[in-house]
């Protein structure tokens, strides 16, 4: 059948800002969506209020909305537009959820718009874990025991029926977000209470415990005319227990016999027919008692997911676009295969390789979070590889993680923690796994410590086996060799000259890095790699094709591998390699793969082949349709420059991923390859310290004071010198990493000696803080003869707070002109002295009418696709221009760029799936994701973007105050304001007497510790429904941190700075006074000048 | 890396040196691949893989090893078996052994640790090849002259060779007796063919391949079934003979793989060799009469010409969307259908179990008009 030709606009729903749990995957499929239904000839709308993506791009939808993603938005999106129909499932749980709100509320009845890809009884089946029971039930299904508890109660009735361990999941949160594993009765009580809290329906299912056991995905799609394939299948590597967003995940499955496939095949047509998904795409989990191969029906998910992004990836079969070709009413036997063109794609894909999927964690940046894993998602990105062989991929992820490991190794483990890291999986499990089998612990007992499949174990024998038997080579590497014995370190191998050759070959085809081989043989990763390629050892690069080689393929999505037959088929064309940004991580994530496309598409446009190389299966930069090739590899020198000789760019794109490619520019620059924009001279001049301090001076720009201290005795008398407060951060670390700001020597004493351990080798940084400073992001463009300013962005909150967790918002609000006049002027003189060719990001603190440059960056910025989006010029087009010889001037880019609108951005932090981690902001950054608000007014663009992070502002209500007695004076105006819109205010004894000393009425409530009802009592019981709390400063914490703890698990707008209070009070106002404004980018930049 | 040198030759001169699994020892047959994920075991025993070196496409195979009740005859029948890795564990409650084991107890050899996909693409590229697999003799050229001489696919009479040597009455493991009385004629049969039948109610006898149709017709079925088998169908004359008289009689006759091109025959078509072949659990089959595609299971080096269609008594009733080319027919008015694909899957999707019962619809049909 051909399209539904009742369908001629659809609005389709993004998934709003990256959260754990919900990332750039579903910018790669609302893409691919997007633009196969644009390319059918229909009107498309999109609505997402995270502007970091691809999707939201003008080019993309008809109508573009960046706009918070709320029911009542929503409804004035449809009215404005009158689409056909709304397409959710390519956005996630966000986009389905508000799919069946509209639904609920009755706006697409009345207004006549259809559901398509998702029914809303589908998808309410598919969250709803009583529906979804019962629906296995009327199909014959089995499912692990379970009941529902709406208190806890009957939360105990029903473990009664299920015993200990007992799963608990809250029914309708993101990402399983607030369940986990109750071993005791302790334990219950405490998951099952938070879970009914955090449930938007207060209730949890409390489940039999199938933790162990095998757990496995099957990809799945439909059609209209119940045609069904399977496009692939996943097996966890961590068994149940551990949720799969934070599994080691390989596809295919590696350990089912086609009997035991076939029956969840069997299986997941049931339940796809049975939950009523009548065209698209759905995730069926599956677990399976290892001993008795009892298999179970874990859940389904009717929608696009991350795994359904990472199926895509690992088959080449693009699930999004041909999900949304179905939705729209075509059949899978009417669509074709895009990489072989011959085929349709009513086939299932076969692998002739095995794909890893590693996740990437950010624990590091909560340090109070605990790093179990269970059943709630914690890490924030993950790698995929490719490799021929399980080992192969395994090695591979490892190193694309950027964790420090090379490989299948790490050195800072102890020996003692094994069994314990063993039983309570985290992220340095698998390393652990490595070691016990270093030092020879039997499989069985591996296997019964962690429930991974036993074959899995053997795999990683044999690359453990490897290792030992270079040590002391024998024809089978046998376990019975006499170097592997308890207590023995994983044995080092003769030196490189000696090794012998076919030991080097089977290193490499087992996946070992250059790397990794030179910490083996003591010698260095150059020197490993001259001697590879002295031997002819080079990779080969086969292709990924749907079909296991069977028809010819069409599209150069490569891996490398070490085998016989490359089919790279490198073309003679002029070309450039972009370099991605590796896996998503907190302070790198979505901007820079947003950057590294528009490189992408800029270049192709400029005549040139594009080569991307990156390992995120998240992303829209690993589409095989983004660049001309695609090569799926970690980012190191390695497995770079493997691609760099093969190709034979012209240049290297490094600007526009991050410090991914940062940190292998000059890696590059040595080995001859030619980096283009920037040089690589000048981005370590801007890198180091005393470089750019020299440069500083040299242009008379004013910098914080500094110093640098190698122990406790020099760090006091540095800040002495200095003044306090202070900033201090290791020298060694990058982004923010265990950075803080300390007020006086005896917090400068504890820091250096607990958090940071300053050592000759590793020196500690310490910079003047410029307290209640102003501060500004500015990115630009320079090319050489030109310096353009893209955008001014002032942070909302005072300095102190990092520049990707702050509010920002465009243009400035709160800057003198003369200062901005400065701070072009500064951004000018930087970009010529740096020679930027490309984008840089420049940022400066405003005190005491001085302005000081905090720092540049010769790069890509996270704020790059902000400032496009706000100001309709593609900033990452232009510099890739640039690089391309087009000069500023020729693209017609002479005068700084201006916004007609306000434009503000938010952050978006993780802490609800941190329980006990305090939400309090610092020099460190924390947030996952970024929303943009816009609006002809500040406060509504404000109002819009908080409310575009997941919280409702309240226009009228009780409002608490507690802030420090440094704050006192400043809050007084906003609390006043609140008193005046009628807001009854609640403070702790110090801010209340403050505030009514002042004539602001202010009730007085008791702290945590002070007696009951306190402040979180009133939290808990939804009668504070803001909190405005600053704790920021020198004073104690004590118990603020409750407070804001509970205000976060509720779902309670917290504010904690004073900038922040006052931007809030704004967009109160705001809201009281005026009709939220709602507007599409198309409509903004009409007039834009790229 | 484990095990002997082992070497696999091309009649074209393309030489692939690995490790040796399985049986040490020498192997000749047609190299061709298969696409499946998992069921390597199935794909081991099928009788219709006799005469030739099975390179699995699938890089990992052997992982979850052997099980008695996986097998699809009584041992495995391929000539030879190329993996890129061969597990030397297996991990399965249900495994009774680790595949290379198995392959040595039962004299297969078997190679691995070669480019398995640089040897698909030149399959693919080139068609199948004759070859021979050694572990023995590791100078190509004389590997690969070897390979020349060896016999060729087009015009081999396999299914004599792998047919069972009496007729036997298959023993159905689900109790109840069956309705229906089927005469199977065995080119090389896949027992799951035989439990399917049983499932839906036949009553099955097994009988030889040469098997004419008046012994056939002495134990008074309801209708014949030609099983799959390895090999050209042209040289199977005397079963296009015997299939002929059946339909002449009007019997309800099914067809499945070889017993299709031998009915296409047997009605006056042609057949011709694929250039590779169609092997694997994932080809598109369109049902022509219900528009509805089925994920089928393949397991063929020979088609039916579509020209047997200009005959408005033959209808086609299933496409391959890969290639078009013929996947099933039926007769227009008598009760014959026939598929090239492999509904009894094993491995591979069930999409296609209806089938059998649109058999034993036919015989019930047939049974109502007698």
């Amino acid at each position: 059948m051909p399209r539904d030709s009742s369908i001629r606009s659809v609005l389709v729903i993004g998934s709003g800002p990256i959260v754990i749990g919900q990332a750039c995957e579903f910018d790669y499929s609302g893409t691919q969506a997007i633009k196969v239904l644009k390319k059918e000839g229909l009107r498309v709308s999109l609505v997402n209020s995270n502007p970091a993506t691809i999707m939201t791009d003008p080019e993309y939808a008809d109508r573009t909305y960046v706009e918070p993603l709320t029911p009542e938005v929503l409804e004035k999106i449809l009215e404005r537009e009158r689409p056909d129909a709304v397409l959710p499932t390519v956005g996630g749980q966000t986009a389905l959820n508000l799919a069946v709100e509209l639904s609920r509320r009755g706006v697409l009845d009345r207004l006549g718009i259809r559901l398509i890809g998702a029914s809303r009884r589908a998808v309410e089946v598919g969250e709803d874990r009583r529906l979804f029971k019962e629906a296995m039930g009327r199909i014959g299904l089995d499912v692990p025991r379970s009941g529902f508890g709406k208190d806890l109660a009957e939360a105990r009735k029903i473990v009664d029926l299920t015993g200990l361990p007992a799963v608990i999941r809250p029914s309708f949160t993101l990402g399983g977000s607030g369940g986990g594993i109750a071993y005791n009765m302790d334990e219950f009580e405490e998951i099952a209470s938070r879970g009914l809290d955090l449930s938007p329906i207060h209730e949890v299912l409390v489940e039999e415990s199938v933790l162990g056991w095998k757990e496995y995905e099957l990809e799945v799609m439909r059609d209209r005319a119940d045609n069904f394939v399977v496009i692939c299948s996943i097996e966890n590597f961590d068994p149940m227990g551990i949720h799969t967003g934070d599994s080691v995940t390989v596809a295919p499955a590696q350990t089912l016999t086609d009997r035991e496939y076939q029956a969840m095949r069997n299986a997941s047509r049931k339940i796809i027919r049975e939950v009523g998904v009548e065209t698209g795409g759905s995730n069926i989990q599956f677990a399976v008692d290892p001993r008795t191969g009892r298999m179970v029906v874990i859940e389904m998910n009717p929608r696009v997911s991350r795994s359904s992004a990472l199926a895509s990836k690992a088959t080449g079969f693009p699930i999004a676009k041909i999900a949304a070709l179905l939705a729209i009413g075509y059949h899978l036997d009417e669509i074709k295969n895009d990489i072989t063109r011959v085929t349709p794609a009513s086939f299932e894909p076969v692998l002739d390789y095995v794909v890893v999927k590693l996740p990437r964690w950010a624990f590091e940046k909560f340090r109070d979070a605990s790093p179990v894993l269970g059943t709630q998602m914690k890490s924030v990105g993950e790698v995929m590889a490719i490799g021929r062989t399980f080992k192969e991929a395994l090695q591979k992820g490892l190193r694309g993680l950027e964790i420090g490991a090379a490989g299948f190794t790490r050195t800072d483990l102890e020996d003692g923690r094994i069994r314990e890291k063993l039983l309570t999986p985290d992220p340095d499990r698998i390393f652990y796994v490595k070691r016990a089998l270093d030092l020879g612990w039997s499989h069985a007992e591996i296997h019964r410590m962690t429930g991974i499949d036993p074959w899995f174990l053997d795999q990683m024998q044999q690359i453990v086996d490897l290792e030992l038997g270079g040590a002391a080579p024998h024809p089978r590497w046998g376990r019975d060799d006499p170097a592997r014995q308890p207590g023995r370190p994983a044995a080092a191998w003769p030196p490189l000259a000696e090794l012998p050759t076919p030991l080097l070959r089977e290193a490499k085809r087992m996946g070992f890095s250059d790397a990794g081989i030179a910490g083996l043989t003591g010698s260095t990763e150059l020197e490993v790699r001259a001697r590879r390629k002295a031997e002819g050892m080079v990779p080969v690069y086969k292709r990924v094709d749907t079909c296991a080689a069977e028809f010819v393929s069409h599209t150069p999505y490569l891996y490398s591998t070490y085998e016989q037959e490359c089919e790279a088929e490198p073309t003679d064309r002029k070309k450039v390699m972009i370099l991605g940004s590796g896996p998503n991580r907190i302070g790198q994530g979505i901007e820079f793969d947003y950057c590294c496309c528009h490189g992408s598409f800029a270049f192709k446009e400029e005549g040139y082949e594009t080569i991307m190389v990156n390992c995120n299966p998240e992303t829209v930069s690993t589409d095989y349709d983004t660049s001309d090739r695609l090569y799926f590899e970690p980012l190191t020198f390695e497995d770079v420059m493997n691609v760099v000789e093969l190709e034979g760019p012209e240049g290297v794109v490094i600007q526009f991923g991050g410090q991914t490619p940062l940190k292998l520019a000059l890696p590059l620059h040595r080995a001859g390859v030619r980096i283009l924009g920037t040089s690589p001279d000048m981005i370590d001049l801007a890198e180091d310290r005393k470089r750019f301090s020299a440069l500083l001076s040299e242009l008379g720009i004013p910098q914080p004071e500094s110093g640098t201290a190698t122990s406790l005795e020099e760090a006091k008398a540095v800040a002495g010198r200095i003044g306090y407060p202070v900033l201090v951060r290791p020298s060694y670390v990058l982004g923010g990493r265990a950075m803080a700001i300390v007020y006086d020597a005896d917090h400068l004493e504890e820091y250096v000696r607990e958090a940071v351990k300053a050592s000759p080798e590793h020196p500690i940084l310490v910079d003047r803080f410029l307290e209640d400073a102003y501060e500004v992001d500015v990115d630009a463009l320079g090319d050489g003869e030109r310096v353009v300013i893209g955008g001014i962005l002032q942070h909302i909150e005072e300095a102190g707070i990092h520049s990707g967790d702050s509010a920002m918002v465009l243009p400035t609000y709160k800057i003198a002109p003369p200062h901005l006049q400065t701070i072009r002027a500064y951004t000018r003189k930087l970009g010529l002295a740096l020679q930027v060719r490309g984008l840089m990001n420049a940022q400066y603190a405003v005190k005491n009418d001085v302005v000081y440059v905090i720092e540049v960056n010769p790069r890509a910025s996270r704020t790059t696709p902000f400032v496009s989006k706000a100001t309709g010029v593609p900033l990452a087009k232009v510099a890739s221009r640039i690089m391309a010889g087009r000069s500023l001037a020729q693209q017609g880019l002479t005068r700084d760029l201006e916004v007609h609108r306000t434009f503000v951005k938010e952050s978006v932090f993780p802490f609800v799936k941190f329980p006990g981690v305090d939400i309090l902001l610092g020099p460190e950054m924390k947030s996952t994701g970024e929303v943009m608000g816009i609006s002809e007014d500040f406060g509504i663009a404000f109002a819009k973007a908080t409310e575009a992070t997941g919280v409702t502002i309240p226009t009228s209500g009780t409002v608490f105050v507690s802030v420090n007695d440094y704050d006192k004076g400043g809050v007084l105006p906003h609390a006043r304001e609140l008193h005046e819109m009628g807001f009854r205010i609640l403070a702790t004894r110090g801010t209340a007497e403050f505030l009514n000393a002042h004539g602001v009425p202010a009730e007085m409530v008791y702290k945590v510790n002070e007696g009951r009802p306190n402040v979180v009592d009133f939290i808990r019981s939804a009668k504070i429904q803001i909190v405005f709390n600053t704790p920021l400063g020198r004073e104690s914490f004590y118990d603020d941190g409750a407070i804001r703890k509970s205000a976060t698990v509720h779902g309670v707008l917290c504010v904690t700075t004073l900038t922040a209070t006052a931007a809030m009070v704004r967009a109160i106002r705001a809201l009281r006074e005026r009709a939220i404004d709602l507007v599409t980018l198309q409509e903004i930049h009409a007039s834009a000048p790229v | 890396m484990s095990g002997a040198r082992a070497v696999l030759a091309l009649e074209d001169g393309l030489v692939f040196e690995g490790r040796s699994f399985g049986r040490e020892g020498e192997a000749t047959g047609e190299v061709v691949f298969n696409t499946a994920l998992c069921g390597y075991q199935e794909v081991l025993t099928d009788p219709s893989y006799a005469g030739q070196i099975v390179t699995m496409t699938y890089p990992h195979i052997g992982n979850y090893g052997v099980n008695p009740e996986d097998v699809e005859s009584a041992r495995p029948q391929v000539a030879g078996f190329v993996v890129r890795e061969a597990s030397t564990m297996a991990s399965s409650w249900r495994a009774s052994g680790e595949l290379h084991r198995y392959l040595d107890d039962h004299g297969i050899v078997g190679i691995s640790e070669i480019d398995t996909r640089a040897l698909t693409r030149h399959l693919r590229t080139h068609g199948a090849k004759r070859g021979v697999l050694s572990t023995r003799v590791f100078d190509g050229e004389a590997l690969v002259a070897r390979a020349g001489a060896s016999r060729s696919m087009v015009g081999a009479d396999l299914a004599r060779e792998v047919t069972c040597p009496v007729p036997y009455r298959f023993e159905t493991t689900e109790g109840r007796p069956g309705r229906f009385r089927v005469v199977a004629y065995d080119f090389g049969m896949k027992q799951n063919i035989l439990r399917m039948l049983g499932r839906a109610g036949c009553d099955v006898t097994v009988v030889p391949a040469t098997t004419t149709a008046a012994e056939a017709l002495s134990l008074g079925p309801d209708g014949v079934f030609l099983s799959n088998g390895p090999g050209d169908p042209e040289p199977v004359t005397y079963a296009i003979e015997a299939s002929k008289a059946f339909m002449d009689r009007g019997l309800p006759v099914f067809g499945i793989c070889l017993g299709h091109q031998i009915l296409g025959l047997a009605c006056g078509g042609k057949t011709f060799k694929l250039k590779f072949g169609h092997r694997g659990a994932n080809h598109p089959v369109k049902n022509l009469q219900t528009g509805q595609v089925e994920v089928t299971s393949q397991n063929h080096g020979f088609a039916v010409d579509p020209s047997l269609f200009a005959r408005p008594e033959f209808v086609q009733t299933h496409v391959n969307l890969n290639d078009g080319t013929v996947e099933g027919f039926r007769h227009r008015d008598l009760p014959v259908i026939s598929v090239q694909y492999h509904p009894e899957a094993s491995p591979g999707p069930h999409d296609s179990h209806y089938l059998f019962a649109e058999f034993v619809r036919m015989m019930e049909a047939h049974g109502s008009r007698a």
